[in-house]
């Protein structure tokens, strides 16, 4: 589903983020993506997300060889993939209904299957109840929650998840682990950044670890 | 959980939806954009009011020059052709030709002045009268007097004295053009100027706001970088943004429309005054309705053009990192 060949990636400032990268990720996985903070896991989801040009190697996603996607088909490209960030990066002056109705709106979809989605992908991660309320009055937990039901909402079959606990305690994070292995579990093929081995190592997925931009174990 | 199986289908919408979700998108970026405007209504007033009289100049100076040419165009009746006629021409033929004169659409009223009653005139309005008796011989020539009607231009009265002068039994057409060529020197000088303060204003119009939409923009960063993350297109993000463009431009053309109007009604009841006590029938029109109405949607396209410049120039600087 996901494969990178020999993919180097250095930023402008010189600094090698990715060496030499090869990996596959299967169709239907969950894999966690680990290492110390610094070691390219973010670099790897953004440039599965076309926020970066790899320097050498080559990325495909879905069969599609990001290379050949240009500058105006990478808003396309990102409709395709869910994404959850470790700070949400929810629209603060908008009702949760409204953020997670964005991608469909963005899709161009009618509004009255917009309402039926939202409302399917909230019952979900089981905030159908709050649907009004604005993201500052949920707490941490319900707020990535709202980011996790903005990933799915739009049916991806695949969705990144960069450091998505890493502001929760362990209970809340186990809960939240538990939705990607939900979503996982009906197809959806799932890539978890995390630094919390502690947390991952108990879930029986498989592991990828990084270590200054070298693939140091990609475990089976 | 009850998810079909049907993974990423957004290219199976149907065109048809697709259609109506963009005219959607269209509705709510517009109501959206006008909300926001309209919840920050001081600031909001104080952008329309500054575009307002960035615009009501040039159009309230352009609706004075239109009804001063609207004046010097008629010239109520002060301007006099005089045809002098070669000496041959005897009296009789002098006649006709001033008939034939009179018979033109662009002649309002001709005059015939024969020589006897020139020279007679002469005699008395110069006192030279014992001067004229001794003379043996009248040495002035028949006069026609020619008035044009009063709907002809400058160029017009110019074309009709070159025509008279033309004429075989004439030998010299005489109008006074000095005033009339000042007259429209001084209207070309206007409508210059009028053009030049306009261009400039307009284009102070569009800085304005494609400034006022840089900031709008820079407030909303984040959550343009969100809405970029998710896939939305350039045209997805720019289209809120070229419709607060277009409310502040509207909203601007709008007071401009107000505030020239209101000034031009405050200016005619002197104007009014002073035409009449010249006997003139000229007087000072607001822009109108329809005049009105050109001015907003005029601010209405510099507010989208205003707004294109600053989409344009920043959107794309915003990228997710
Ligand atoms: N935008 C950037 N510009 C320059 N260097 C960056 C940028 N983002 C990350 N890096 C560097 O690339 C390396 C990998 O960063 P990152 O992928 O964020 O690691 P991780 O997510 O594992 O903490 C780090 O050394 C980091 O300093
Ligand atoms: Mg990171």
């Amino acid at each position: 589903m996901i494969t990178f060949d020999r993919v180097s990636m250095r930023y402008d400032e010189g600094h090698d983020a990715l060496r030499d990268v090869s990996v596959t990720i299967d169709p239907d996985d969950l894999v966690f993506l680990t290492g110390h903070s610094g070691a390219g896991k973010s670099t790897l989801l953004r440039l599965i997300m076309l926020m970066e040009r790899p320097t050498r190697g080559q990325v495909i996603v879905d069969g599609r060889n990001l290379q050949k996607v240009r500058r105006r088909g990478i808003p396309r490209h990102r409709r395709d993939i869910g994404v959850v960030f470790q700070n949400h990066r929810l629209l603060l002056d908008r009702t949760v209904f409204d953020n997670v109705a964005l991608p469909l709106t963005i899709s161009g979809y009618d509004h009255r299957e917009v309402g039926r989605r939202v409302r399917a992908a909230l019952d979900k991660v089981g905030l159908l109840d709050r649907e009004r309320a604005m993201p500052e009055v949920l707490s941490g937990g319900e707020q990535q929650r709202v980011g996790i039901a903005r990933a799915v909402v739009g049916r991806p079959r695949i969705l990144l998840a960069d450091e998505p606990t890493g502001n929760l305690d362990p209970a809340l994070s186990a809960e939240i682990m538990q939705l990607f292995e939900e979503f996982n579990s009906v197809g959806v093929t799932v890539l978890i950044a995390s630094h919390d081995l502690a947390l991952i190592s108990r879930l029986h997925h498989r592991i990828i670890t990084l270590r200054e931009g070298r693939i140091v174990g990609a475990g089976a | 959980m009850s998810r079909s199986g049907r993974g990423a289908s957004h290219s199976r919408t149907q065109l048809g939806d697709r259609y109506r979700a963009w005219v959607h998108h269209h509705r709510l970026s517009a109501a959206d954009s006008l909300n926001r405007i309209l919840e920050r209504p001081f600031s909001s007033l104080l952008t329309w009011l500054v575009i307002g009289i960035a615009l009501a100049l040039p159009v309230g100076l352009s609706a004075t020059l239109q009804s001063a040419q609207a004046l010097s165009a008629r010239w109520d009746g002060g301007v006099q052709i005089s045809v002098f006629l070669k000496p041959e021409v005897s009296a009789e033929s002098a006649q006709s030709l001033a008939e034939q004169f009179d018979g033109r659409g662009d002649v309002a009223t001709v005059r015939f002045v024969s020589r006897e009653e020139a020279l007679a005139e002469f005699s008395l309005q110069s006192g030279l009268a014992d001067v004229v008796l001794s003379l043996e011989e009248n040495p002035l020539p028949n006069l026609v007097l020619v008035t044009p009607v009063a709907a002809l231009d400058a160029d017009a009265i110019a074309g009709l004295r070159a025509d008279l002068a033309g004429r075989e039994e004439v030998e010299e057409a005489v109008l006074d053009m000095q005033w009339v060529a000042r007259l429209a020197q001084l209207m070309e000088l206007g409508r210059r100027v009028v053009l030049v303060a306009g261009a400039l204003l307009v284009a102070g119009v569009v800085l304005i706001l494609g400034n006022t939409i840089r900031l709008a923009i820079e407030s909303r960063r984040e959550e343009i970088v969100i809405v970029k993350l998710v896939g939305g297109s350039n045209g997805f993000v720019r289209r809120p943004f070229l419709y607060t463009g277009l409310w502040y431009g509207v909203g601007g053309g709008l007071a401009a429309a107000i505030l020239v109007s209101v000034a031009l009604w405050f200016l005619s009841v002197p104007v009014d005054e002073l035409a009449r006590l010249y006997g003139s029938g000229f007087s000072l029109r607001g822009p109108g309705f329809i005049g009105a109405l050109n001015v907003v949607l005029l601010g209405g396209a510099l507010g989208l053009a205003g707004a294109w410049l600053a989409v344009s120039r920043h959107l794309s600087d915003i990228e997710p990192r």
